[in-house]
Protein backbone atom coordinates (compact mmCIF):
# COMPACT_ATOMS: atom_id res chain seq x y z
CA UNK A 1 0.00 0.00 0.00
CA UNK A 2 1.36 3.67 -0.67
CA UNK A 3 1.97 5.92 1.79
CA UNK A 4 0.03 8.21 2.93
CA UNK A 5 0.55 11.47 1.15
CA UNK A 6 -1.00 13.67 3.83
CA UNK A 7 1.44 15.94 6.06
CA UNK A 8 -0.26 14.51 9.21
CA UNK A 9 1.63 17.05 11.75
CA UNK A 10 0.34 20.63 9.30
CA UNK A 11 -3.01 19.40 9.06
CA UNK A 12 -3.47 18.91 13.05
CA UNK A 13 -2.03 22.63 12.93
CA UNK A 14 -5.29 23.70 11.40
CA UNK A 15 -7.55 22.25 14.10
CA UNK A 16 -7.14 24.55 17.62
CA UNK A 17 -9.06 22.10 19.74
CA UNK A 18 -6.55 19.39 19.08
CA UNK A 19 -3.90 20.88 21.57
CA UNK A 20 -6.41 20.42 24.83
CA UNK A 21 -5.94 18.69 27.13
CA UNK A 22 -8.75 16.22 28.88
CA UNK A 23 -8.32 14.92 32.05
CA UNK A 24 -4.93 16.39 31.98
CA UNK A 25 -3.53 14.37 29.26
CA UNK A 26 -3.47 15.20 25.25
CA UNK A 27 -7.21 15.16 23.66
CA UNK A 28 -7.02 11.97 21.36
CA UNK A 29 -10.30 12.64 19.08
CA UNK A 30 -11.69 9.09 17.87
CA UNK A 31 -14.83 9.86 17.64
CA UNK A 32 -15.19 11.67 14.51
CA UNK A 33 -18.08 9.38 13.08
CA UNK A 34 -20.29 11.30 15.41
CA UNK A 35 -18.96 15.01 14.52
CA UNK A 36 -15.85 16.26 13.24
CA UNK A 37 -13.28 18.51 14.33
CA UNK A 38 -13.27 21.83 12.59
CA UNK A 39 -10.26 23.53 11.12
CA UNK A 40 -9.67 27.55 11.74
CA UNK A 41 -10.37 28.04 8.30
CA UNK A 42 -14.47 26.87 8.83
CA UNK A 43 -14.18 28.64 11.99
CA UNK A 44 -12.71 31.60 10.52
CA UNK A 45 -14.98 32.00 7.02
CA UNK A 46 -18.07 31.72 9.52
CA UNK A 47 -16.73 34.48 12.35
CA UNK A 48 -15.86 36.55 8.89
CA UNK A 49 -19.16 36.65 8.13
CA UNK A 50 -20.68 37.79 10.79
CA UNK A 51 -18.04 40.47 11.52
CA UNK A 52 -18.18 41.59 7.93
CA UNK A 53 -21.33 40.78 6.22
CA UNK A 54 -24.27 39.65 8.23
CA UNK A 55 -27.22 39.96 6.30
CA UNK A 56 -30.37 37.91 5.29
CA UNK A 57 -29.87 36.30 1.94
CA UNK A 58 -32.00 36.74 -0.96
CA UNK A 59 -34.58 39.59 0.30
CA UNK A 60 -32.00 42.65 1.39
CA UNK A 61 -31.21 45.40 -1.73
CA UNK A 62 -28.19 46.54 0.34
CA UNK A 63 -24.57 45.73 0.09
CA UNK A 64 -24.22 43.00 2.75
CA UNK A 65 -27.30 41.36 1.90
CA UNK A 66 -25.66 40.93 -2.00
CA UNK A 67 -22.65 40.12 -0.51
CA UNK A 68 -24.16 37.33 1.61
CA UNK A 69 -26.43 36.29 -1.13
CA UNK A 70 -23.60 35.49 -3.16
CA UNK A 71 -21.63 33.84 -0.65
CA UNK A 72 -24.72 31.65 0.30
CA UNK A 73 -25.50 30.66 -3.13
CA UNK A 74 -21.31 30.44 -4.05
CA UNK A 75 -21.70 27.40 -1.08
CA UNK A 76 -24.26 25.41 -3.16
CA UNK A 77 -22.32 25.84 -5.86
CA UNK A 78 -19.33 24.18 -4.16
CA UNK A 79 -21.39 21.53 -2.36
CA UNK A 80 -22.57 21.11 -6.22
CA UNK A 81 -18.90 20.41 -7.52
CA UNK A 82 -18.00 18.03 -4.41
CA UNK A 83 -20.24 15.68 -5.62
CA UNK A 84 -20.67 16.15 -9.05
CA UNK A 85 -24.07 17.37 -9.18
CA UNK A 86 -25.65 20.93 -10.56
CA UNK A 87 -26.16 24.06 -8.66
CA UNK A 88 -30.34 23.44 -8.95
CA UNK A 89 -29.79 19.71 -7.18
CA UNK A 90 -28.51 21.23 -3.58
CA UNK A 91 -30.88 21.80 -0.94
CA UNK A 92 -29.57 22.94 2.58
CA UNK A 93 -30.90 21.27 5.27
CA UNK A 94 -30.12 20.93 9.04
CA UNK A 95 -28.39 17.57 8.30
CA UNK A 96 -29.09 13.77 7.28
CA UNK A 97 -31.83 13.44 9.48
CA UNK A 98 -34.08 16.31 7.99
CA UNK A 99 -32.57 15.80 4.53
CA UNK A 100 -34.28 11.89 5.03
CA UNK A 101 -36.97 13.43 6.25
CA UNK A 102 -37.76 15.75 3.53
CA UNK A 103 -37.80 13.23 1.07
CA UNK A 104 -39.58 10.70 3.63
CA UNK A 105 -42.57 13.34 3.48
CA UNK A 106 -42.16 14.38 -0.30
CA UNK A 107 -42.09 10.92 -1.77
CA UNK A 108 -44.79 9.57 0.68
CA UNK A 109 -47.34 11.99 -0.64
CA UNK A 110 -47.47 9.61 -3.85
CA UNK A 111 -47.63 6.66 -2.65
CA UNK A 112 -50.42 3.80 -2.25
CA UNK A 113 -51.69 1.93 0.31
CA UNK A 114 -49.72 -1.53 0.20
CA UNK A 115 -46.84 0.21 -2.44
CA UNK A 116 -43.49 -1.00 -0.50
CA UNK A 117 -40.58 0.52 0.82
CA UNK A 118 -36.90 -1.30 1.17
CA UNK A 119 -34.76 -0.33 3.82
CA UNK A 120 -31.61 -2.52 5.36
CA UNK A 121 -30.97 -3.76 8.92
CA UNK A 122 -27.90 -1.49 9.16
CA UNK A 123 -29.71 1.77 8.65
CA UNK A 124 -28.99 4.83 11.58
CA UNK A 125 -32.37 5.77 13.02
CA UNK A 126 -32.43 8.96 10.73
CA UNK A 127 -33.08 6.41 8.17
CA UNK A 128 -34.90 3.84 9.65
CA UNK A 129 -37.50 6.14 11.65
CA UNK A 130 -39.08 8.27 9.48
CA UNK A 131 -40.06 5.64 7.02
CA UNK A 132 -40.99 2.66 9.60
CA UNK A 133 -43.43 5.91 10.68
CA UNK A 134 -44.59 7.10 7.62
CA UNK A 135 -45.50 3.23 6.56
CA UNK A 136 -47.64 2.61 9.21
CA UNK A 137 -49.51 5.78 9.21
CA UNK A 138 -50.03 5.61 5.40
CA UNK A 139 -50.28 1.96 4.98
CA UNK A 140 -47.17 1.13 3.09
CA UNK A 141 -45.04 -2.10 3.55
CA UNK A 142 -41.49 -1.64 5.24
CA UNK A 143 -39.01 -4.83 3.99
CA UNK A 144 -35.63 -4.66 5.77
CA UNK A 145 -32.01 -6.62 3.35
CA UNK A 146 -30.17 -8.47 6.20
CA UNK A 147 -27.11 -8.63 6.74
CA UNK A 148 -24.86 -11.80 6.45
CA UNK A 149 -22.31 -13.03 9.68
CA UNK A 150 -19.64 -10.71 8.02
CA UNK A 151 -21.68 -7.39 8.28
CA UNK A 152 -22.39 -7.22 4.68
CA UNK A 153 -25.83 -7.04 2.76
CA UNK A 154 -27.74 -10.60 1.38
CA UNK A 155 -27.70 -8.93 -2.41
CA UNK A 156 -29.58 -11.98 -3.69
CA UNK A 157 -32.17 -11.55 -0.70
CA UNK A 158 -32.80 -7.76 -2.37
CA UNK A 159 -33.27 -8.99 -5.31
CA UNK A 160 -36.12 -11.53 -3.90
CA UNK A 161 -37.36 -8.03 -2.15
CA UNK A 162 -37.97 -5.87 -4.75
CA UNK A 163 -41.01 -5.97 -6.90
CA UNK A 164 -43.20 -3.76 -9.11
CA UNK A 165 -44.57 -2.30 -5.74
CA UNK A 166 -41.71 -1.29 -4.53
CA UNK A 167 -41.64 2.63 -4.40
CA UNK A 168 -38.40 3.89 -2.60
CA UNK A 169 -35.16 1.89 -1.74
CA UNK A 170 -33.48 3.84 0.80
CA UNK A 171 -29.96 2.24 2.10
CA UNK A 172 -26.51 3.59 3.55
CA UNK A 173 -23.69 4.06 1.77
CA UNK A 174 -21.22 3.33 4.55
CA UNK A 175 -22.32 1.94 8.21
CA UNK A 176 -21.87 3.68 11.02
CA UNK A 177 -21.37 0.59 13.46
CA UNK A 178 -20.11 -1.49 10.86
CA UNK A 179 -17.91 -0.05 8.87
CA UNK A 180 -19.13 -1.83 5.70
CA UNK A 181 -19.36 -0.05 2.42
CA UNK A 182 -22.52 -1.14 0.64
CA UNK A 183 -21.80 -1.76 -3.41
CA UNK A 184 -24.76 1.11 -4.09
CA UNK A 185 -23.48 1.43 -7.61
CA UNK A 186 -24.44 -2.26 -8.30
CA UNK A 187 -27.90 -1.83 -6.17
CA UNK A 188 -28.69 1.40 -8.16
CA UNK A 189 -28.65 -0.80 -11.18
CA UNK A 190 -30.69 -3.40 -9.52
CA UNK A 191 -32.81 -1.18 -8.44
CA UNK A 192 -33.73 0.61 -12.25
CA UNK A 193 -33.69 -2.89 -13.63
CA UNK A 194 -36.48 -4.12 -11.10
CA UNK A 195 -38.38 -1.34 -10.46
CA UNK A 196 -39.66 2.33 -11.03
CA UNK A 197 -38.46 2.43 -6.78
CA UNK A 198 -36.65 6.17 -6.35
CA UNK A 199 -32.78 5.15 -5.22
CA UNK A 200 -31.94 7.18 -1.73
CA UNK A 201 -28.44 7.17 -0.10
CA UNK A 202 -27.12 8.05 3.16
CA UNK A 203 -23.87 9.34 2.65
CA UNK A 204 -23.66 10.80 6.19
CA UNK A 205 -20.70 8.46 6.91
CA UNK A 206 -19.30 8.07 3.02
CA UNK A 207 -19.14 11.66 1.90
CA UNK A 208 -16.57 12.53 4.99
CA UNK A 209 -14.21 10.23 4.11
CA UNK A 210 -13.98 8.78 -0.03
CA UNK A 211 -14.29 10.66 -2.97
CA UNK A 212 -18.45 10.51 -3.86
CA UNK A 213 -19.82 11.34 -7.54
CA UNK A 214 -23.56 11.06 -7.84
CA UNK A 215 -23.57 10.63 -11.57
CA UNK A 216 -21.64 7.48 -11.27
CA UNK A 217 -23.72 6.54 -8.10
CA UNK A 218 -26.49 6.33 -9.99
CA UNK A 219 -28.92 7.37 -6.86
CA UNK A 220 -31.76 9.74 -7.14
CA UNK A 221 -31.08 11.26 -3.73
CA UNK A 222 -28.23 11.36 -1.47
CA UNK A 223 -27.96 13.20 2.00
CA UNK A 224 -25.32 14.35 4.50
CA UNK A 225 -24.53 16.72 7.07
CA UNK A 226 -21.65 19.00 7.15
CA UNK A 227 -20.65 18.49 10.60
CA UNK A 228 -19.13 14.91 10.24
CA UNK A 229 -17.04 16.44 7.01
CA UNK A 230 -15.15 19.41 9.04
CA UNK A 231 -18.04 21.99 8.35
CA UNK A 232 -20.34 23.13 11.19
CA UNK A 233 -23.25 21.70 13.16
CA UNK A 234 -26.81 22.98 11.14
CA UNK A 235 -26.30 22.37 8.20
CA UNK A 236 -26.77 19.32 5.75
CA UNK A 237 -27.73 18.26 2.52
CA UNK A 238 -29.98 16.77 0.07
CA UNK A 239 -28.66 16.36 -3.72
CA UNK A 240 -31.97 15.63 -5.88
CA UNK A 241 -31.73 14.88 -9.38
CA UNK A 242 -33.16 18.01 -10.93
CA UNK A 243 -36.36 16.48 -12.78
CA UNK A 244 -37.22 14.72 -9.65
CA UNK A 245 -36.89 17.74 -7.40
CA UNK A 246 -38.76 19.65 -10.03
CA UNK A 247 -42.07 17.06 -9.81
CA UNK A 248 -41.75 16.90 -5.86
CA UNK A 249 -44.09 19.06 -3.03
CA UNK A 250 -42.29 21.25 -0.71
CA UNK A 251 -41.70 20.06 2.53
CA UNK A 252 -41.80 23.03 4.66
CA UNK A 253 -44.10 25.73 3.39
CA UNK A 254 -42.89 29.68 4.53
CA UNK A 255 -40.96 32.58 3.25
CA UNK A 256 -38.49 32.25 0.52
CA UNK A 257 -39.71 29.30 -0.95
CA UNK A 258 -42.07 31.42 -2.93
CA UNK A 259 -42.50 32.62 -6.27
CA UNK A 260 -46.13 34.82 -5.54
CA UNK A 261 -48.74 34.21 -3.08
CA UNK A 262 -52.26 35.28 -3.45
CA UNK A 263 -55.30 34.90 -1.21
CA UNK A 264 -56.36 32.18 -3.30
CA UNK A 265 -53.00 30.04 -3.73
CA UNK A 266 -49.35 30.22 -4.07
CA UNK A 267 -46.56 29.25 -7.15
CA UNK A 268 -43.34 28.09 -5.43
CA UNK A 269 -40.45 28.82 -6.16
CA UNK A 270 -37.46 27.77 -8.53
CA UNK A 271 -34.80 25.11 -7.17
CA UNK A 272 -33.10 24.47 -5.22
CA UNK A 273 -35.28 27.28 -3.26
CA UNK A 274 -38.27 25.48 -3.13
CA UNK A 275 -36.78 23.39 -0.56
CA UNK A 276 -35.47 26.50 1.84
CA UNK A 277 -38.05 27.83 3.46
CA UNK A 278 -37.75 30.20 6.23
CA UNK A 279 -34.22 31.98 6.68
CA UNK A 280 -31.04 29.24 6.55
CA UNK A 281 -28.27 28.64 8.30
CA UNK A 282 -26.35 31.15 6.45
CA UNK A 283 -23.27 31.23 8.80
CA UNK A 284 -22.83 27.26 8.81
CA UNK A 285 -23.49 27.18 4.78
CA UNK A 286 -20.51 29.54 4.39
CA UNK A 287 -18.47 27.32 6.80
CA UNK A 288 -19.89 24.06 5.25
CA UNK A 289 -18.18 25.91 1.67
CA UNK A 290 -14.68 26.17 3.68
CA UNK A 291 -15.05 22.61 4.82
CA UNK A 292 -15.15 21.50 1.14
CA UNK A 293 -12.39 24.08 -0.33
CA UNK A 294 -10.30 21.84 2.99
CA UNK A 295 -10.87 18.84 2.33
CA UNK A 296 -10.76 19.46 -1.53
CA UNK A 297 -6.99 20.92 -1.49
CA UNK A 298 -5.94 17.97 0.24
CA UNK A 299 -7.85 15.70 -2.22
CA UNK A 300 -10.62 12.80 -0.94
CA UNK A 301 -8.12 10.12 -2.46
CA UNK A 302 -5.75 11.17 0.26
CA UNK A 303 -8.65 11.25 2.40
CA UNK A 304 -9.64 8.33 1.59
CA UNK A 305 -6.36 6.47 1.64
CA UNK A 306 -5.28 8.10 5.28
CA UNK A 307 -8.44 6.53 6.66
CA UNK A 308 -7.58 3.04 5.45
CA UNK A 309 -4.48 3.21 6.65
CA UNK A 310 -5.47 4.16 10.51
CA UNK A 311 -8.07 1.67 9.65
CA UNK A 312 -6.50 -1.52 9.15
CA UNK A 313 -3.48 -0.15 11.83
CA UNK A 314 -6.22 -0.30 14.50
CA UNK A 315 -8.08 -3.83 13.14
CA UNK A 316 -4.18 -5.31 13.57
CA UNK A 317 -3.80 -4.18 16.85
CA UNK A 318 -7.27 -4.69 18.54
CA UNK A 319 -7.31 -8.27 16.76
CA UNK A 320 -3.60 -9.14 18.92
CA UNK A 321 -6.04 -8.10 22.18
CA UNK A 322 -7.55 -11.88 22.72
CA UNK A 323 -10.45 -9.69 25.02
CA UNK A 324 -11.85 -7.84 22.35
CA UNK A 325 -14.51 -8.66 19.76
CA UNK A 326 -14.96 -6.34 17.18
CA UNK A 327 -18.31 -5.86 14.57
CA UNK A 328 -18.08 -5.55 11.04
CA UNK A 329 -15.96 -6.57 7.49
CA UNK A 330 -12.36 -6.52 6.90
CA UNK A 331 -12.93 -3.76 4.13
CA UNK A 332 -14.61 -0.76 5.59
CA UNK A 333 -14.74 2.90 6.00
CA UNK A 334 -12.54 4.47 8.92
CA UNK A 335 -14.30 3.63 12.06
CA UNK A 336 -14.38 0.08 14.12
CA UNK A 337 -17.00 -1.10 16.36
CA UNK A 338 -15.44 -3.35 19.42
CA UNK A 339 -16.47 -4.65 22.76
CA UNK A 340 -13.91 -5.72 25.84
CA UNK A 341 -15.44 -8.95 26.48
CA UNK A 342 -17.64 -9.15 29.43
CA UNK A 343 -17.27 -5.13 29.87
CA UNK A 344 -20.05 -2.59 29.08
CA UNK A 345 -19.70 -0.54 26.13
CA UNK A 346 -19.99 2.70 28.69
CA UNK A 347 -17.74 1.68 30.73
CA UNK A 348 -14.88 1.10 28.65
CA UNK A 349 -15.55 4.51 26.97
CA UNK A 350 -15.53 5.79 30.64
CA UNK A 351 -11.95 4.39 31.39
CA UNK A 352 -10.04 5.49 27.71
CA UNK A 353 -11.48 9.11 28.50
CA UNK A 354 -9.64 8.95 31.71
CA UNK A 355 -7.08 8.62 29.26
CA UNK A 356 -7.86 11.80 27.07
CA UNK A 357 -9.56 9.24 24.39
CA UNK A 358 -12.66 10.40 23.59
CA UNK A 359 -14.84 6.86 21.37
CA UNK A 360 -18.74 6.84 21.50
CA UNK A 361 -19.97 3.85 23.44
CA UNK A 362 -23.86 3.23 23.04
CA UNK A 363 -25.88 2.09 20.20
CA UNK A 364 -25.03 4.72 18.12
CA UNK A 365 -28.32 5.09 16.88
CA UNK A 366 -28.85 1.77 15.22
CA UNK A 367 -30.75 -0.35 17.73
CA UNK A 368 -32.49 -2.76 15.24
CA UNK A 369 -28.82 -3.57 14.18
CA UNK A 370 -27.02 -4.14 17.48
CA UNK A 371 -30.05 -6.44 18.04
CA UNK A 372 -28.82 -8.13 14.97
CA UNK A 373 -25.84 -8.29 16.82
CA UNK A 374 -27.36 -9.42 19.61
CA UNK A 375 -25.23 -7.46 22.06
CA UNK A 376 -27.12 -3.98 23.84
CA UNK A 377 -23.92 -1.61 23.02
CA UNK A 378 -20.33 -1.36 21.65
CA UNK A 379 -17.84 0.81 21.82
CA UNK A 380 -16.67 2.33 18.09
CA UNK A 381 -13.33 4.40 17.28
CA UNK A 382 -13.33 6.53 14.24
CA UNK A 383 -10.84 8.28 12.56
CA UNK A 384 -10.57 11.33 10.38
CA UNK A 385 -7.17 13.04 8.56
CA UNK A 386 -5.96 14.69 11.47
CA UNK A 387 -5.66 11.22 13.63
CA UNK A 388 -2.24 9.47 13.41
CA UNK A 389 -0.61 5.75 14.33
CA UNK A 390 0.69 6.90 17.43
CA UNK A 391 -3.18 7.54 18.61
CA UNK A 392 -4.19 3.88 17.63
CA UNK A 393 -1.14 2.84 19.78
CA UNK A 394 -2.62 5.02 22.81
CA UNK A 395 -6.25 3.33 22.32
CA UNK A 396 -5.04 -0.45 22.87
CA UNK A 397 -3.04 0.20 25.46
CA UNK A 398 -5.78 2.38 27.30
CA UNK A 399 -8.16 -1.23 26.42
CA UNK A 400 -5.86 -2.99 28.34
CA UNK A 401 -6.66 -0.79 31.54
CA UNK A 402 -9.87 -1.20 31.15
CA UNK A 403 -9.22 -5.03 31.04
CA UNK A 404 -7.19 -4.77 34.25
CA UNK A 405 -9.95 -2.93 35.69
CA UNK A 406 -12.27 -5.85 35.40
CA UNK A 407 -10.32 -8.90 35.87
CA UNK B 1 -11.04 25.74 27.02
CA UNK B 2 -10.01 24.66 30.29
CA UNK B 3 -7.68 21.84 31.04
CA UNK B 4 -10.48 19.50 31.70
CA UNK B 5 -13.89 19.62 30.16
CA UNK B 6 -15.40 18.13 33.37
CA UNK B 7 -14.13 18.16 36.51
CA UNK B 8 -16.53 14.87 38.14
CA UNK B 9 -15.74 12.89 35.34
CA UNK B 10 -12.71 11.42 36.30
CA UNK B 11 -12.58 8.55 34.58
CA UNK B 12 -11.00 5.27 35.74
CA UNK B 13 -11.72 6.54 39.31
CA UNK B 14 -15.36 6.01 39.43
CA UNK B 15 -14.32 2.38 39.12
CA UNK B 16 -13.75 2.32 42.95
CA UNK B 17 -13.32 -1.27 44.85
CA UNK B 18 -16.98 -1.62 46.30
CA UNK B 19 -18.47 -0.59 42.77
CA UNK B 20 -16.36 -3.24 41.26
CA UNK B 21 -17.07 -5.74 43.94
CA UNK B 22 -21.11 -5.25 43.54
CA UNK B 23 -21.17 -5.38 39.83
CA UNK B 24 -18.57 -8.61 39.98
CA UNK B 25 -20.95 -10.07 42.61
CA UNK B 26 -24.25 -8.66 42.30
CA UNK B 27 -26.34 -9.03 45.19
CA UNK B 28 -30.06 -9.94 44.57
CA UNK B 29 -29.91 -11.11 41.37
CA UNK B 30 -31.88 -13.34 39.98
CA UNK B 31 -36.04 -14.16 39.04
CA UNK B 32 -38.69 -14.83 41.84
CA UNK B 33 -41.80 -16.76 41.45
CA UNK B 34 -44.98 -15.02 41.80
CA UNK B 35 -43.80 -11.52 42.39
CA UNK B 36 -46.43 -9.28 43.77
CA UNK B 37 -44.65 -6.38 41.57
CA UNK B 38 -42.74 -6.09 38.55
CA UNK B 39 -41.20 -3.72 36.61
CA UNK B 40 -38.71 -3.01 33.38
CA UNK B 41 -37.17 0.32 33.03
CA UNK B 42 -34.62 1.09 29.87
CA UNK B 43 -31.61 3.95 29.61
CA UNK B 44 -32.27 4.48 25.76
CA UNK B 45 -28.85 6.07 25.67
CA UNK B 46 -26.77 3.02 26.09
CA UNK B 47 -29.72 0.08 25.71
CA UNK B 48 -29.32 -1.13 29.00
CA UNK B 49 -32.61 -3.15 30.13
CA UNK B 50 -33.61 -3.59 33.92
CA UNK B 51 -36.02 -5.64 35.06
CA UNK B 52 -36.74 -5.61 39.00
CA UNK B 53 -39.40 -8.01 40.97
CA UNK B 54 -40.29 -7.44 44.44
CA UNK B 55 -42.42 -9.72 47.08
CA UNK B 56 -44.81 -7.67 49.69
CA UNK B 57 -46.11 -8.92 52.93
CA UNK B 58 -48.28 -6.27 54.24
CA UNK B 59 -46.85 -3.31 52.44
CA UNK B 60 -43.24 -4.23 53.17
CA UNK B 61 -40.80 -5.26 50.96
CA UNK B 62 -39.96 -9.10 51.67
CA UNK B 63 -38.07 -10.08 48.68
CA UNK B 64 -36.53 -8.02 46.08
CA UNK B 65 -34.73 -9.52 42.54
CA UNK B 66 -33.04 -8.17 39.58
CA UNK B 67 -32.08 -9.06 36.12
CA UNK B 68 -30.83 -7.62 33.00
CA UNK B 69 -27.82 -6.36 31.77
CA UNK B 70 -26.04 -2.83 31.62
CA UNK B 71 -22.67 -0.88 32.55
CA UNK B 72 -20.82 -1.34 35.85
CA UNK B 73 -22.73 1.70 37.02
CA UNK B 74 -25.89 0.65 36.80
CA UNK B 75 -25.52 -2.94 37.70
CA UNK B 76 -23.27 -2.08 40.98
CA UNK B 77 -26.21 1.08 41.73
CA UNK B 78 -28.96 -1.81 41.67
CA UNK B 79 -27.27 -4.15 43.52
CA UNK B 80 -26.53 -1.71 46.35
CA UNK B 81 -29.97 -0.62 46.43
CA UNK B 82 -31.78 -4.08 46.53
CA UNK B 83 -29.75 -3.78 49.93
CA UNK B 84 -31.41 -0.59 50.80
CA UNK B 85 -35.03 -1.46 49.74
CA UNK B 86 -35.23 -4.96 51.43
CA UNK B 87 -37.76 -4.83 54.69
CA UNK B 88 -38.65 -1.01 53.74
CA UNK B 89 -42.49 0.16 53.03
CA UNK B 90 -43.53 1.09 50.16
CA UNK B 91 -43.69 4.23 51.05
CA UNK B 92 -39.99 4.73 52.69
CA UNK B 93 -38.94 2.46 49.22
CA UNK B 94 -40.70 5.74 47.44
CA UNK B 95 -38.85 8.42 49.17
CA UNK B 96 -35.09 7.04 48.24
CA UNK B 97 -33.82 10.16 46.10
CA UNK B 98 -31.22 10.47 43.03
CA UNK B 99 -29.10 11.98 45.39
CA UNK B 100 -29.33 8.90 47.90
CA UNK B 101 -28.49 6.29 45.37
CA UNK B 102 -25.62 8.97 44.13
CA UNK B 103 -24.54 9.06 47.52
CA UNK B 104 -24.70 4.95 48.03
CA UNK B 105 -21.81 4.23 44.94
CA UNK B 106 -19.96 7.17 46.91
CA UNK B 107 -18.44 8.46 43.67
CA UNK B 108 -19.42 11.38 41.71
CA UNK B 109 -20.49 10.95 38.69
CA UNK B 110 -21.11 13.19 34.71
CA UNK B 111 -24.35 14.60 33.79
CA UNK B 112 -23.87 12.04 31.31
CA UNK B 113 -24.14 9.01 33.51
CA UNK B 114 -26.17 9.70 36.50
CA UNK B 115 -28.89 7.77 34.40
CA UNK B 116 -26.96 4.96 34.58
CA UNK B 117 -27.30 4.78 38.06
CA UNK B 118 -30.57 6.14 38.96
C1 LIG C 1 -25.18 6.65 8.72
C2 LIG C 1 -25.75 7.89 9.37
N1 LIG C 1 -26.89 8.39 8.90
C3 LIG C 1 -27.44 9.50 9.43
C4 LIG C 1 -26.86 10.17 10.48
C5 LIG C 1 -27.56 11.36 11.05
O1 LIG C 1 -26.86 12.53 10.85
P1 LIG C 1 -27.33 13.88 11.54
O2 LIG C 1 -27.44 13.61 13.00
O3 LIG C 1 -26.24 14.84 11.21
O4 LIG C 1 -28.63 14.26 10.94
C6 LIG C 1 -25.67 9.69 10.98
C7 LIG C 1 -25.01 10.39 12.09
O5 LIG C 1 -24.76 9.90 13.16
C8 LIG C 1 -25.11 8.52 10.43
O6 LIG C 1 -23.97 8.00 10.91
Amino acid sequence: MPKTMLDIKKIRKDFPILNIKVNGKPLIYLDNAATSQKPRQVIGAMADFYQNYNSNIHRSIHKLGEEATLAYEKSHKKVADFINADFEEIVFTRGTTESINLLAYSLTQELNQGDEIIITQMEHHSNFVPWQQLAKKRNLKLKFIEIDGEGKLKLEQFSELLNKKTKIVSITHASNVLGTINPVEKIAKIVKEKSNAYFIVDGAQSVPHMPVDVKKMGCDFLAFSGHKMLGPTGIGVLYGKKELLERMQPFLYGGEMIKEVTFKDTKFNELPWKFEAGTMNIAEAIGLAAAVDYLGKIGMENVMRHGKELTNYCLRRLNEIKEVEIYGPKERSALVAFNVRNVHAHDTATILDGEGIAVRAGHHCAMPLHSVLGIPASARASFYLYNQKEEIDSLAEAIHKVIKVFK
Amino acid sequence: MSESLDPSYIGEGIYKENILDHYKHPHNQGQMKNADIKFTENNPLCGDVITVELKLSRNKIDDIKFMGRGCAISQSAMSMLSDELMGKTMQEAKSVTREKIVEMLGIEIGPVRTKCAT
